[in-house]
């Protein structure tokens, strides 16, 4: 479709015009304009509603909202094209069958030893190695291995070594979707454990006594400390309702040496309206200062960020500090449980905050124990009443953690933002299905790609410039700050704006120090260099030897522009009052809003600025043109720079 | 000397101290005329802590038994919390601290005591003058020059003794336009934009009174500010209601008949005590250690602070776009045009002009723009966040202009020269301090005082190389361009670094802060490294050339 405007999500001046293209996979909108051309690319999956707004003189609004939180807004000439795009997107973005999923289509062009390389790149089973297991306490498990016993869990689980396969299958009809007792974390250096179950079905007095067999192995298996914390991330409420559908929680009296305690952390769909409230506030236009605190406050995210962060540390602590075993439930075991067992992993074991580590844990704690991709994001046409951001508030909380730990983990924003959206894309097999189980049957590992290999492949991206392994903040537990005060939780803009780019800070820091630091990798090669040739020289020059020095090409560049100079350079709306002004200088031409979108003077800097570094074939090393500004980039202020590389050249 | 006569206790034994992220040292206290010192007794880790008496906002006493204990609230926006056995010496303290605390005579005040320890390389007191100011703008433009009418401060009380006009307008042209003025702050140069040629001045209000006055040389001025055929903005930093409301008063705004190539647009900034209470409520949430997250949003926005950031930082966006962008000059007035006009005059410039990122061109906008300008510092810097004395002159004017700048400075990490240490520092010394640059309402009652030859500069402090390396951004690299930050309220924060100091740990952010110097610090050490084998690499092979030829 041609001559469809695309609106700027926050101000309502700025619209391109360009043509609009629906392709299997994708929605793309091309701007027209010669030079640029600048595309918009939407994934189908990633489509989490459509909207069709009411005709309006310029057109028909059609507002895609994606799960990513991008939200574009089109105006669309003829009401029938917006109709056929209309009812083509609804049904493109809701397949119902995997196969049409973008994975099973999506080539990388790898070969079947290299994609087959790539899903072995996260192997669980090294993992449990890594936390010393088997050992003498726990041991595996094949009593699932046909899923015979729950379907929605690995084949291979990790429980005490006393416990028999009798226990387990007694323990799983104890347990909703008899989801039993089995290790998620080990702590080698004092034998605490963190296990993961789902809710039992006590109702007001059934008792089980394989369960309290079970959940007695596994505080034996930590023969330093004599109780087991059972924590309960509902909220006592939801818990107890629970007991009138014969589920519950466990009774401190059938269980010996057990510590009971509720963490209120709210279920899938307080989460999901609570979600859609904060992206309400951030879909406000010129919202006031007051609008925009009063909506995150009402949304309460902040508060469910804070909830599970409280039950992660309180885990966390029990097993570093106190040396304690915990086992963690929710009601199924696979939401709050999930989010809770890995934020405590998170925060015990440094490991889990490197990138392969932190793989790791998403596929431990989040992949194998039958976390519901399938429904909590929708990949398929399902119950929208399934949808929840589970994941995404797992990984805002390692986020918010990176805000206060800056130096503790080896990745970058941009690593968590890249895997909520492909929680989300269906790019990549890792998170297609509800368990293990489905995935099997559809051969995931044969037919579509890993997320992890790709992302291993560009790890170079989502370094942080600022992670050192033997720094301080790198070893051991984290401890987060135990003064109580507010204001400790942050809303991510980098997240829910993601797409606005506007709000952001124009320059970013991870950015530049990247930059720095590859130019000091760069540096660390050619002095290498340097030093030989140098020593080659001195060495020739004893000899009174005739030396031809190879001239070594140094043309490679360091041309690193670290911050969005277009953007810096683009005011934003300061004042209505503005548009108005009756004497308009010529120069700005027949442009309605010219003080606010990007003149033709910053487009040319920033082109400049492109070309100054990208030019390849000035010889000249220009390692002195990092930087964050378009000023500083001009070929012309480089050129006096580098005296000493010229006559170096001219040898 | 008379302040013995006010320490009725000078020193106490066995006095706990308490903080929040301490733990409590048990130690002695003593008085002075100045300061409040409390050294810990232990051996090991012996802790000195110095406090100014006029940094003390608040105090207060509690008594348990014969325990008493006294809770001093800073300007600095800290909470220490002393425990003093008996009650006697308690009462004593306490009493003494709070006379010292409220002095009502500045020549009494620590920067009139204070001996600096520290050898002097360029006095402070001349190190921003208004003339060295124009020698800068004069060889960019002719069409300004610097007028003397002000010396002695016989026209403006609250004007430096020189200041920057339109050439084309005469002393006597300028005393008219003063007497049209309230306050007699006629406009003046604020800032010339040598992009483009396009100008900001400010001023306070025209007295244009219910009856519609005019004054010819006003209009005359500001208009000499104008290229031929292009108009300006006049920004007024009050409501309309507001200005209108002014012309009972005798006050007004510049009206479109008499200004015709003037277009006048109203962006309201609070003033006084409205402000003061936003600070009050800000730090109350802040300090709110309940525990709950449920309602500190709330009481974030219920304190207003960052809505007086917005408008701010709106205000002073429009000025540079109205310049940059609109090739337009600017007038910018409140009432008085010492507080809401400076803020934006000054953020303008730190938007517009590179030279306002550095450390020195910061400092010399702090001087130009707020101390020479009149921002009467003493009025409003009397008392912090835990006054009760509810005066309406004070206010947290400048430091909302500080945060201003920290915003910006958040969304462009890499354009400045300065970090945030250098900001609080500033805010610090605003409202305690041993240096005299905040005594003082302005120029006038400061050159009464004879603060530059009875107190030390900040500046000569400041801008030695040992104290200037804290103040550095290691990511700095100087941007040329306009920078334009987004007022967006997604992208405001509450400035930790103030509000939050006291009561949360800093230390992971320092240590990264740490991380990145020593990042940035290897690769330049690289840098040189290799340039200089290459140098050395070049002249063997040179040398080796010779020899073969």
């Amino acid at each position: 479709v041609e001559n469809v405007q695309l609106l700027d999500r926050l101000s309502s001046r700025k619209a391109a015009l360009g043509t609009l293209y629906l392709t299997a996979t994708h929605v793309i909108f091309v701007e027209n304009g010669s030079e640029t051309r600048k595309e918009t690319w939407v994934l189908h999956s990633q489509i989490s509603s459509i909207e069709k707004q009411a005709t309006t003189a310029s057109g028909c609004p059609l507002v895609i909202r994606c799960k990513n939180f991008q939200v574009i807004q089109l105006v669309i000439p003829q009401e029938r094209d917006c109709h056929d795009i209309y009812i083509s997107l609804i049904r493109l973005a809701r397949p119902v069958k995997y196969e049409e999923l973008y994975c099973f289509s999506f080539n990388l062009k790898l070969d079947k030893e290299e994609r087959e390389q790539g899903w072995k790149l996260v192997d669980l089973n090294e993992e449990y190695n890594r936390m010393g297991i088997p050992n003498n306490y726990w041991q595996i498990s094949d009593v699932n291995r046909d899923y015979g016993v729950c379907d929605s869990y690995p084949t291979e689980l990790y429980v005490p070594k006393s416990v028999t396969a009798h226990i387990i299958v007694g323990s799983s009809k104890f347990r909703s979707r008899r989801r039993f007792p089995a290790l998620s974390y080990y702590c080698k250096c004092n034998n605490a454990s963190i296990c993961r179950s789902s809710q039992p079905l006590s109702g007001f007095s059934a008792r089980c006594l394989e369960d309290e067999q079970m959940l007695q192995a596994i505080r034996k298996a930590n023969p330093g400390s004599d109780f087991l914390y059972v924590v309960d991330t509902r909220p006592k409420l939801n818990a107890m309702a629970n007991r009138a559908a014969g589920k519950g929680y466990e009774n401190e009296d059938n269980y010996s040496n057990i510590k009971f305690q509720f963490i209120g952390i709210e279920n899938i769909h307080v989460m999901r309206n609570s979600l859609q409230k904060m992206l309400e506030v951030c879909d406000l236009k010129s919202p006031s200062m007051s609008d925009f605190l009063w909506g995150l406050e009402n949304s309460g995210w902040l508060k469910h960020i804070k909830a599970i962060m409280d039950a992660g540390i309180f885990i966390a602590k029990a097993v570093a500090e106190e040396g304690v075993s915990v086992l963690v439930h929710c009601s199924d075991g696979w939401d709050r449980t999930a989010q809770v067992c890995s934020v405590a992993s998170l925060l015990l074991d440094p490991y889990y905050r490197t990138m392969k580590g932190f793989m790791v844990l998403i596929e431990k704690d989040w992949v194998s124990f039958g976390h519901k991709f399938n429904h909590r994001y929708g990949n398929l046409d399902g119950d929208p009443k399934e949808i929840s951001p589970v994941i995404d508030q797992f990984i805002e909380c390692v986020w918010q953690l990176m805000e206060q730990f800056p130096c503790a983990f080896e990745f970058n924003e941009r690593f968590l933002i890249h895997i909520q959206h492909h929680v989300y894309s269906c790019q990549f097999g890792n998170f297609l299905c509800n368990s293990q189980k489905e995935r099997r049957e559809l051969k995931i590992r044969e037919r579509t790609y890993s997320l992890w290999a790709h992302m291993w492949k560009s790890r170079a991206d989502y370094l942080n410039p600022l992670y050192r392994s033997d720094h301080s903040q790198t070893q051991g537990t984290m401890h987060t700050q135990i003064a109580p005060f507010n204001f400790l939780y942050k809303f991510w803009s980098g997240m829910y704006n993601r797409f606005e780019k506007g709000l952001h800070p124009r320059q970013s820091v991870t950015d530049y120090l990247m930059a720095v630091k590859e130019e000091t990798q760069q540096l660390e090669e050619e002095l290498e260099v340097l030093q030989e040739r140098l020593a080659n020289l001195q060495k020739s020059h004893l000899n009174g030897n005739k030396v031809k020095s190879k001239q070594q090409d140094q043309s490679k560049q360091l041309g690193l522009s670290t911050s969005n100079n277009s953007l810096a350079n683009t005011p934003q709306e300061y004042s209505n009052d503005l548009k108005s002004f009756p004497s308009r200088s010529p120069s700005q031409g027949d442009e309605e809003d010219s003080a606010l979108i990007l003149t033709q003077d910053n487009l040319k800097s920033s082109d400049l600025d492109l070309s100054a570094n990208s030019d390849q074939e000035s010889g000249v090393e220009d390692l002195s043109c990092r930087s964050s500004s378009a000023g500083g980039c001009l070929p012309s202020e480089d050129s006096g720079k580098d005296s000493d590389e010229a006559v170096f050249l001219a040898v | 000397m008379e302040f013995a006569e006010l320490i009725k206790t000078p020193r106490a034994d066995n006095v706990v101290l308490h903080r929040p992220l301490h733990q409590a040292v048990e130690g002695t206290l003593c008085l002075t005329g100045h300061h409040l010192i409390f050294s810990s007794r232990r051996q090991i880790n012996a802790e000195e802590l110095w406090l100014l008496h006029s940094n003390i906002d608040s105090i207060e006493k509690r008594f348990v038994g014969s325990l008493g204990t006294i809770i001093i609230k800073c300007k600095d926006l800290r909470i220490i919390q002393l425990d003093i056995p008996g009650m006697e010496e308690c009462l004593n303290i306490a009493s003494s601290i709070e006379a010292l605390s409220t002095l009502d005579s500045v020549t009494l005040m620590y920067p009139f005591f204070y001996r600096p320890m520290f050898e002097i390389i360029e006095d402070g007191w001349r190190a921003f003058l208004p003339e060295q100011e124009f020698e800068l703008l004069s060889s960019v433009t002719d069409e300004w020059r610097l007028s003397c009418i002000n010396k002695e401060f016989s026209v403006c009380s609250s004007y430096p003794p020189v200041v920057i006009v339109p050439k084309s307008i005469d002393d006597e042209a300028l005393r008219k336009v003063a007497s049209f003025r309230q306050g007699s702050r006629f406009p003046v140069l604020s800032y010339y934009h040598k992009k483009n040629g396009m100008v900001m001045m400010r001023s306070s209000q025209p007295l244009t009174g219910t009856n519609g006055r005019r004054c010819k040389e006003d209009e005359k001025l500001i208009n000499a500010t104008l290229r031929p055929g292009r108009g300006g903005y006049i920004i007024d930093t009050r409501s309309l209601t507001a200005a209108q409301q002014a012309r009972a008063k005798g006050g007004g705004f510049e009206q479109e008949v008499h200004y015709p190539q003037w277009r006048r647009i109203h962006k309201f900034i609070e003033r006084f005590n409205i402000l003061q209470e936003s600070l009050i409520k800000l730090v109350e949430a802040c300090n709110d250690q309940s525990h709950n997250m449920d309602r500190c949003l709330s009481k974030l926005e219920a304190s207003n602070w960052l809505t007086h950031i917005k408008k701010i930082l709106t205000a002073a966006c429009l000025a540079a776009q109205c310049i940059d962008r609109e090739g337009a000059s600017v007038l910018v007035h409140g009432t008085e045009g010492t507080d809401s006009t400076l803020q934006v005059t000054s953020l303008a410039q730190i938007i517009l002009d590179p030279r306002c990122r550095t450390i020195r061109g910061f400092e010399s906008l702090v001087v130009r723009e707020w101390l020479q300008a009149g921002h009467p510092f003493q009025q409003r810097c009397a008392q912090s966040a835990y006054s009760n004395s509810k005066q309406k002159w004070e206010a947290p004017v400048f430091l909302l202009f500080l945060d201003c700048v920290w915003q910006i400075l958040r969304q462009f990490p890499c354009s400045f020269e300065f970090n945030e240490q250098f900001l609080i520092m500033l805010f610090e010394h605003a409202y305690a301090s041993q240096f005299g640059t905040f005594l003082g309402n302005n120029e006038n009652e400061r050159s009464k005082l004879k603060l530059q030859q009875k107190t030390m500069s900040l500046w000569s402090w400041v801008n030695r190389p040992e104290e200037l390396r804290k103040f550095k951004n290691p990511l700095f690299e100087a941007n040329s361009l306009v920078i334009w930050p987004s007022v967006a309220p997604q992208s405001l924060q509450l400035w930790e670094g103030v509000f939050l100091r006291w009561n949360k740990s800093s230390k992971f952010l320092h240590e990264a802060e740490e991380e990145m110097i020593n990042v940035i610090k290897y690769n330049k050490e690289l840098k040189e490294r290799v340039d200089a084998l290459r140098r050395q690499l070049a002249e063997m092979e040179t040398e080796e050339m010779q020899e073969n030829l």
